[in-house]
């Protein structure tokens, strides 16, 4: 009797993972469709696309060359009930000659029957030259090079500022600090629109709009979700450390840069993952900014331009998301622990 | 979670009272404030300054390209934003609606990821989490235009699939018009914002992985099946993490605003449904450049906010659970 529990029990495990596990992968699948028909529809010619019935993977129709010119081929219904690939020769309403691509030796033969009511044979042929195309045509070259910089220069800026804010605000006693580290945090939440304005107004009095000193500059002030990443994996780092350096002599720079900075490595890069990918995927700012200066766009502007000039050539704009979408997520499967590790600190730590 | 860390500090702070600080105390304090100064600087700069200097443009007709010609209106913009412009009323209650079509949705669905995530009978858990959380890297923008596609009435697999299986007509002018169908426009929203899930799944996922198996463990001798310990234990532990999500999915929506600008270029497609608060405030400012009005617009959005905010924080002592109360 306790045998069969054991068994049964086990059997109800074993049902168990392969529901649940049958479950993820079926949500799994459907959510990662839109990828697969990108993947496939940036392979695809313009032509299969407007054709009401062509396959769903990238295919072109077949032809066959014969004697120095091209056929198309045909799917076509033989008397013995096969069904034959041939070239169409010749069109005729009731009688049509065909080739047979595998015997062109044979030459022309008749077939009875209308050809309209053929379907045409579709071959594999992903059209790799797509991407070359949608490369070109955004100039991706530009955009990749202006959103590298772009963001490389802000996440330098933030990291650097919001660490030296963070130590601020971790080891020092300062009158008021509660109140000045609300205020940091209520910056999150707060709608950008509302500082968007007058900020604009300046930076154009100066002679900034259609450059990125208003996009770069804002970010050697550090940010507050990076400053409180920061503070909070700097209050786990043992005082014990910068209070030895303290008393060899040590200021609280040095210290903050011999001791603070190295051993926060995992987090400096988790805020710095952050901040990269948070320039990579900024439209907002670059819109307005950089409003009339094509040049100067990152990626996100650049491949909305784009989509609003080629909004009928669907399997370059999949093409063209696609290679925009290539090096954030390279880079996030090189580095995903450390970036997992840096959403749970921001969203889960007190 | 993070608020409740400045809440902390500044409980100290009220602790420390108003004494005199000695001569080291100063030091150290003034050595810090150093440290604090990029941000102070920057707080001043880009947020304290220009929320003032918005208020104040609020109060006056103004266009950038002509600045002399500024002229003092009062509360004129107010007016016309709060009783006149029918469309800032319309366009702020088409985001409450789409916030109140995507937010469950999308808190549900991430919630549901991360209870599948957490679950021990998932065979392979690390790799599905890392591909439920790939469509996140992606660039908004990109992941728009591929969902775009996907959502095509004509040629989109979705609407393809769709009619496979279920042997609805789908697909076509007659089928589910998901980006033109103004009764399906927001779930079409929704789901491009599906593909955001992966910060948020991670969080939860981390929240639940903190919930002590012993309470689990006592609840199932008890005899508490699955879905009785998800609803009155996992759900109720991992609510300040729930919360803080709730509070940034709320203000994002607020500003909602890439996918109707990089799909229709703001036009509001279809008959004015996208038209949110955020591209309505952006076709002000940056399209008309009546950056008076806009500064109103954004001010109002503001209080908006902050009202929504303090809404959510005033209810979440009913339902948000604190450990830190036992501390």
């Amino acid at each position: 009797m306790a045998k069969n529990k054991v068994v049964s029990k086990n059997m109800r495990v074993a049902g168990m993972k392969l529901g649940l596990t049958g479950l993820v992968l079926a949500v799994l699948f459907l959510f990662l469709i839109p990828m697969f028909y990108g993947i496939v529809t940036s392979l695809k010619t313009d032509n299969q696309l407007s054709i009401i019935g062509a396959p769903w993977w990238p295919a072109a129709e077949g032809s066959f060359n014969y004697e120095g010119k091209d056929y198309d081929v045909y799917s076509v219904p033989m008397e013995d009930g096969t069904v034959r690939e041939l070239a169409l020769y010749k069109k005729g309403r009731k009688v049509s000659e065909f080739v047979d691509p595998k015997n062109p030796e044979a030459g022309p033969f008749e077939w009875e029957g209308a050809w309209r009511q053929l379907e045409r044979v579709w071959s594999f042929s992903p059209q790799w030259s797509n991407f070359k195309e949608a490369w070109d045509t955004v100039n991706f070259p530009r955009l990749l090079w202006n959103t590298l910089v772009y963001a490389s220069v802000t996440t330098f800026g933030a990291v650097f500022s919001s660490a030296l804010v963070a130590y601020g605000f971790s080891r020092f006693k300062i009158p008021g600090k509660g109140v000045l580290f609300m205020l940091m945090l209520s910056t999150v939440i707060l709608p950008s629109a509302v500082t968007l304005i007058p900020t604009y107004f300046v930076f154009l009095k100066l002679g900034w709009v259609g450059t990125w000193l208003p996009l770069i500059i804002p970010a050697f002030f550090s940010w507050g979700t990076n400053t409180f990443l920061l503070r909070q994996f700097f209050m786990s780092i043992p005082r014990e450390l910068d209070e030895a350096a303290m008393i060899d002599g040590a200021s609280p720079l040095r210290v903050f840069v011999s001791i603070i900075l190295p051993t926060s490595g995992p987090a400096l890069t988790a805020v710095g993952l952050f901040h990269f990918f948070w320039a990579w995927n900024d439209f907002f700012g670059p819109l307005i900014y950089l409003a009339g200066n094509p040049d100067k766009f990152p990626i996100t502007v650049g491949l909305t331009a784009f989509n609003n000039l080629y909004s009928q050539s669907t399997n370059l704009i999949q093409a063209a998301s696609l290679i925009s979408a290539v090096i954030p997520v390279i880079i996030f499967f090189l580095a995903q622990k450390q970036f997992m590790q840096g959403v749970v600190v921001t969203g889960v730590e007190k | 979670m993070s608020f409740f860390e400045g809440v902390e500090l500044l409980k100290k702070d009220k602790a420390r009272g108003k004494r005199k600080l000695t001569g080291s105390e100063k030091r150290e304090a003034r050595t810090g404030l150093a440290f604090l100064s990029p941000w102070m600087i920057g707080f001043v700069l880009f947020y304290l300054l220009p929320m003032i200097a918005s208020f104040v443009f609020s109060l006056y007709d103004f266009n950038p390209a002509v600045p002399d010609q500024a002229k003092f209106i009062g509360f004129e913009n107010w007016q016309r934003a709060l009783v006149i412009d029918e469309e800032v009323r319309l366009s702020f209650f088409r985001t409450i609606h789409f916030m109140a079509i995507s937010l469950p949705i999308t808190l549900s669905f991430t919630l549901f990821l991360a209870v599948l995530m957490n679950s021990e009978h998932v065979i392979g858990k690390n790799i599905y989490r890392t591909l439920f959380y790939m469509p996140t890297m992606i660039p908004l923008v990109a992941g728009v235009l591929v969902w775009n596609g996907v959502l095509n009435e004509q040629t989109g697999w979705v609407n393809v699939i769709i009619e496979k299986l279920t042997g609805i007509e789908a697909v076509g002018t007659e089928g589910l018009r998901w980006l033109a169908d103004p009764k399906l426009v927001y779930y079409a929203y929704t789901m491009f914002g599906l593909w955001g899930v992966g910060n948020g799944m991670i969080i939860f996922l981390a929240g639940l992985q903190g919930v002590p198996t012993e309470i689990y463990e006592a609840a199932q001798i008890d005899g508490a099946g699955w879905w009785r310990r998800l609803f009155r234990i996992t759900v109720p532990l991992i609510t300040p993490v729930i919360f803080y999500q709730l509070v940034l999915s709320v203000i994002a929506s607020l500003q909602y605003f890439l996918a109707p600008f990089v799909l229709n270029d703001g036009t509001g497609f279809p008959e004015g449904m996208t038209r949110f608060y955020m591209v309505y405030f952006y076709k002000q400012s940056f399209s008309f450049f009546n950056m008076g009005y806009g500064a109103t617009l954004a001010w109002l959005m503001f209080l908006v906010a902050l009202v929504l905010t303090a809404i959510l924080f005033g209810t979440a002592k009913y339902w948000v659970y604190y450990a830190s109360e036992e501390r």
